[in-house]
């Protein structure tokens, strides 16, 4: 494999990421298609996230849209507080030109936030597993969305909304498609991360947890440590995820978090397949054009989803990739790039 | 020099008495074999010593540390290796991942260096990998080492067991049944192949099994239990002329003429 080959990608990458922000920046490409793609960059982040736990870990986590929306209500709340105009004293705490800056900083506590919230499963995974942690999990979603339906500050059930201000606020200052640059910039940040932690004997053991436990207790992994890092670094990516749409739609509310929307972030991983990277990223792809394609069917896609799944479990149970990567079934593209 | 030294170690589970008051006493370099009849405790005593189970009551001492109540995977780090009876290799993963594997409490890098892919880390990960391959050449494995344990013969998967307990380094080796599910030919290797690991590698081994084969031909000294409790010890020939032995795996004499 040449340095040479590898360097085209990124560059190639870079390229088209570029020419992509311009073509944003200059309004060829319309906000349907932008916004589209956005969708894509936080589906990526929202399905390779789950595919840590769901995947590589071998657990069922069903509740992983309740750490979207940690992620999602604290960097809003970050944003709307620090960066929008105060009735009263008509200005803002801080400038809005900072939010340049500080706009991904935020992101990140979000996901820390998040990673914080995992807790609530990491802690019970120790003596849980399988079925009776799935159900852990899903009454962890059932308590966040309760909590924020209840919390009057953040708007209760109604939602809070107010980003769209910060966003306006940063464009004030200098025009540029911030949000299509940092959804595509995490969500390649979020790939990469995954793919070091996952490649190195220290996050292998999680894989040896996945395949069995006891051997990978036994020759020295520290099973507990390990189940608190992946469901920590997991939910802390689900709450990137879920501060970057906030902030793409500008409007959150708690129903949009609820168990429908981790049955998604399922739906994608086991499309894709258990344990494969680049499948997750694929059926991201595949599964966000799918639901806009299918749009126009309004309620009726939420039939013909489901069903692709059975389909897809009953003729190719290990999911589209199983847990092969790209590379596996095109060998050349090793050339270019090592995914494992 | 006594490695582990096992006194008045009882287990309970529930009214049911597992193990009762068990000594042992293994000094470093022994070869040491533990027998008995189905059901008499010897894989509990196995999961006392690697940290599954805490002991209901005595003292595990090991190396000089207490070891009893401490996880599995510290124990593994203080240097006690462990094979299963039922092989327990991770199957999706190759032999070499493995391998590298089982050097999990010694990576030498921090939570957050493989995310940043240091300098460090680079160094570790190639030590590791150096290591692996290291002991799969002297296991002779090396030509496998990227294949799937799953696709492997039975008795190299055993091997490849052992060199895993191996990889971390132990200063005494629990076998449980090695010798389970072999051919007759294959057991033959075996005896050499733990013989060869006992001179080499400065362990002390400590095996459960059944075929006395294996036991008879290995073991300088072997304890006898039976329904958790220890009915014989000595050297092998002393134990094939013990008249409880004889009772308690062939049953009592009296019993066939009653």
């Amino acid at each position: 494999m040449g340095k040479y080959q590898q360097k085209t990608v990124m560059i190639g990458g870079g390229i088209l990421f570029g020419l992509l922000l311009i073509l944003a920046h200059f309004k060829m490409i319309d906000l349907y298609v932008q916004s589209v793609i956005m969708f894509i960059g936080v589906n990526i982040i929202f399905a390779t996230s789950l595919s840590i736990v769901n995947g590589y870990m071998g657990e069922f986590s069903c509740g992983h849209a309740g750490f979207m929306a940690v992620g999602a209500y604290v960097s809003s709340l970050l944003t709307v507080v620090l960066f929008t105009v105060d009735k009263e004293t008509g200005l803002s705490i801080l400038p809005a030109s900072m939010s340049l800056y500080l706009f991904p900083i935020i992101i990140i506590i979000g996901g820390i936030a998040a990673g914080i919230a995992g807790l609530l499963v990491a802690i019970p995974s120790f003596k849980t597993r399988d079925d009776y942690l799935a159900i852990i999990t899903i009454a962890v979603n059932f308590i966040i969305i309760t909590a924020l339906n209840n919390m009057d500050f953040v708007g209760g059930s109604r939602g809070y909304m107010g980003m769209k201000k910060v966003i306006y606020g940063m464009e004030g200052v200098f025009k540029f498609p911030y949000m299509l640059f940092w959804v595509i910039t995490f969500a390649i940040f979020t790939v990469f991360l995954i793919r070091r932690f996952i490649t190195s004997t220290y996050g292998k053991g999680i894989i040896a947890i996945k395949q069995d436990e006891v051997a990978a207790e036994i020759m020295s992994v520290d099973t507990n440590h390990m189940k608190l890092v992946a469901f920590m670094f997991s939910s802390g990516l689900a709450g990137v995820s879920g501060g970057l749409f906030a902030h793409v739609i500008g409007y959150v509310n708690p129903g949009s978090f609820s168990i429908l929307k981790s049955t998604e972030g399922l739906v994608m991983v086991y499309l894709a397949g258990m344990g494969s990277l680049s499948g997750s990223v694929i059926s991201a792809i595949l599964f966000t054009i799918l639901l806009e394609l299918l749009r126009p069917l309004q309620i009726f896609k939420w039939v013909i989803i489901p069903l692709i799944l059975i389909l897809v479990m009953q003729f190719r149970p290990e999911g589209l990739m199983g847990d092969k990567e790209l590379s596996d079934f095109f060998p050349k593209l090793k050339k270019f790039y090592k995914f494992k | 020099m006594s490695l582990l030294k096992i006194t008045d170690l009882t287990q309970r589970f529930g009214g049911l008495t597992a193990v009762s008051d068990l000594q042992l006493n293994l000094e470093e370099g022994g070869l040491y074999g533990l027998i008995g009849p189905n059901g008499a405790g010897k894989t509990t005593i196995f999961n006392m010593v690697s940290g599954f189970y805490t002991p209901t009551e005595g003292t595990i001492n090991f190396d000089g540390n207490v070891i009893n109540g401490k996880k599995p995977h510290t124990v593994t780090a203080l240097g006690i290796g462990r094979t299963f009876q039922n092989i327990r290799l991770w199957h999706d993963m190759t032999v070499l991942d493995n391998i590298r594997l089982s050097q999990h409490y010694h990576l030498g890098y921090s939570v957050f260096e493989p995310f940043l892919r240091t300098k460090n880390y680079f160094k570790n990960e190639k030590r590791i990998e150096e290591k692996s391959m290291e002991l799969l050449g002297v296991f002779n494995l090396q030509d496998i080492a990227h294949e799937y344990p799953k696709n492997l013969p039975y008795g190299i998967q055993r091997r490849v067991e052992i060199a895993r307990a191996l990889a971390a380094e132990p200063k005494l080796l629990l076998l449980d049944e090695p010798a389970a599910g072999l051919s007759s030919a294959d057991v033959v290797d075996l005896i050499d192949h733990i013989r060869w690991i006992h001179d080499n590698f400065d362990i002390t081994i400590l095996m459960i099994e059944h075929q006395m084969e294996v036991i008879m031909n290995l073991c300088q000294y072997i304890k006898v239990i039976d329904f958790g409790k220890t009915i014989a010890e000595g050297t092998p020939d002393e134990i094939q002329k013990n008249p409880q032995v004889i009772k308690a795996y062939l049953g009592d004499e009296g019993d066939i003429y009653a």
